[in-house]
């Protein structure tokens, strides 16, 4: 495939909501508080972060109804596009959000539940805002990856790869690829699991899960050919702002909007 | 206290990305009226017309009511016009994306598939622009699988390059438009809106953003 020489390569910075709150713990277990999602947004649209990508992890009805609110404000203040998922079932909850200001919805386990919901979205809303996001573990005999649903503790025995070309047939505009076998080790992304879609699939490809330092960002770019790469610890913690971040893999022959 | 009256007049047509270019205005100060088949404007402002999907359902979408009959004789007239994504797409004769459907041909040209390269082109693209003195080079978001080829070569405002050079905005006379999202390109996407109102109006546009939204 021919590069596209001049499109950048995106640095996408993720935040876990619940409640209205941005939390953050490793595979989901002893969540912290690390800030209001708005004023954590802003922060990083400044430090210039390409687009970003919210999760609501809430667990009840009111934290979704909150997430509704955070959107909204989000969406009044923030200048790059974003992407909001978790908890998505239906089309309606995809117009929802979009209303309020959402400029993609990212669907995971209900898309594996009902693979047609991806269509709707598409033909409704347009493929360019249903991002697709898989989570991926090597499977037992090493051949490919498996989808989890449920936030990692369901394996649905099916296979990635051929779930993810069949997601893109149905119109996702994006897949977001998580590694669950890299996801909080802060080891560097999966390159084998991000190479072999980026270079099966037809659309982009965001990768996710282990980013750490600018040499794994380097290597998903440039080994695993990664359209996009998402990170939150790394972030959150304050090791990195995206600024230092790009500033650190431009050199290193990535192309990124400084 | 009065509301500032409108300088601009931001079209709905149902479809499209109307609610991220009302912010976008809202976050520059802008004041505008919104118009479309239910409201048709008046031709005594300028006028805006943000889009995204496909370039055969939003003609349709245009056609309700006959309104781009009623946009065509406007901009025939000399009515400033800013088309956003498919709202530059439009404005040329015809599209691969809808065979046998008409656009509004305003300026000659067809609009084309991107044939390498991932498609949808998804991200931050830089912009090289063909008028340097009026308009700054900048990084901004495309989200497109099909880019408009104009004709007249001199149409072209800016180039990009996505596995081959391509026209990323156009401008002919009044009419003036961008393939990407100037609403979702950061400060700089800002301040190319906010150059153009202030052209076409006077007004200018509050471009501190720091007072962004603290609700």
């Amino acid at each position: 495939m021919t590069p596209a020489s001049g499109l950048c390569k995106r640095i996408i910075p993720c935040l876990d909501v619940a409640d209205g709150r941005t939390v953050k713990g490793v595979k989901f277990q002893g969540l912290r508080d690390v800030g209001d999602p708005v004023e954590l947004a802003l922060m990083y649209q400044e430090q210039g972060a390409d687009e970003l990508v919210f999760l609501d992890i809430s667990a009840t009805v009111e934290g979704r109804t909150t997430m509704l609110e955070v959107v909204e404000r989000v969406a009044a203040g923030l200048m790059i596009p974003f992407t909001v998922g978790g908890g998505i079932s239906s089309l309606a909850d995809v117009k929802r959000l979009l209303e309020r200001g959402a400029d993609k919805v990212s669907i995971n386990s209900a898309a594996v539940k009902r693979p047609e919901l991806i269509r709707e979205i598409a033909e409704e809303c347009g493929s360019q805002c249903c991002v697709l996001a898989i989570d991926a573990r090597r499977n037992a005999n090493g051949t490919g990856w498996d989808v989890l649903t449920h936030g990692g503790r369901q394996s649905t025995g099916m296979d990635a790869l051929a779930w993810a070309k069949a997601a893109v047939a149905l119109g996702a505009g994006e897949i977001l690829l998580t590694s669950w076998d890299q996801d909080g080790t802060l080891e560097g992304f999966d390159l084998p699991l991000t190479r072999a879609f980026s270079l099966e699939l037809t659309v982009p490809v965001i990768a996710s899960g282990g980013g750490s330092g600018p040499e794994s960002f380097v290597n998903v770019f440039l080994k695993g050919q990664a359209d996009a790469a998402l990170a939150a610890s790394i972030f959150h913690d304050r090791q990195w702002t995206v600024a230092a971040l790009k500033q650190a893999i431009h050199p290193q022959g990535i192309t990124v909007r400084l | 206290m009065t509301l500032p009256s409108p300088v601009v007049d931001l079209i709905d047509i149902g479809a499209g990305n109307f609610g991220s270019m009302s912010r976008c205005l809202e976050r520059l100060g802008i004041p505008y009226r919104v118009v479309g088949p239910d409201s048709p404007p008046q031709g005594d402002r300028p006028l805006i017309l943000p889009g995204v999907g496909s370039f055969g359902g939003f003609m349709q979408a245009l056609r309700r009511n006959g309104f781009d009959q009623i946009l065509m004789a406007l901009l025939r007239e000399g009515t400033p016009y800013l088309g956003v994504c498919v709202g530059l797409q439009v404005l040329f004769e015809s599209s691969a994306e809808a065979p046998g459907v008409k656009g509004l041909g305003l300026i000659p040209g067809h609009v084309a598939p991107y044939r390498s390269g991932k498609v949808p082109q998804v991200g931050w693209n830089q912009i090289h622009s063909c008028q340097p003195d009026t308009w700054d080079d900048g990084f901004v978001y495309f989200v497109n699988s099909y880019y408009a080829i104009p004709t007249a070569h001199d149409a072209i405002l800016y180039l990009a390059d996505y596995s081959g050079p391509f026209c990323a905005a156009v401008q002919a006379a009044h009419l003036t438009a961008f393939q990407f999202h100037p609403e979702k390109s950061g400060a700089f996407g800002h301040s190319l809106m906010a150059r153009w109102v202030s052209e076409q109006t006077g007004f200018s546009a509050d471009l501190d953003f720091s007072r962004e939204v603290r609700s």
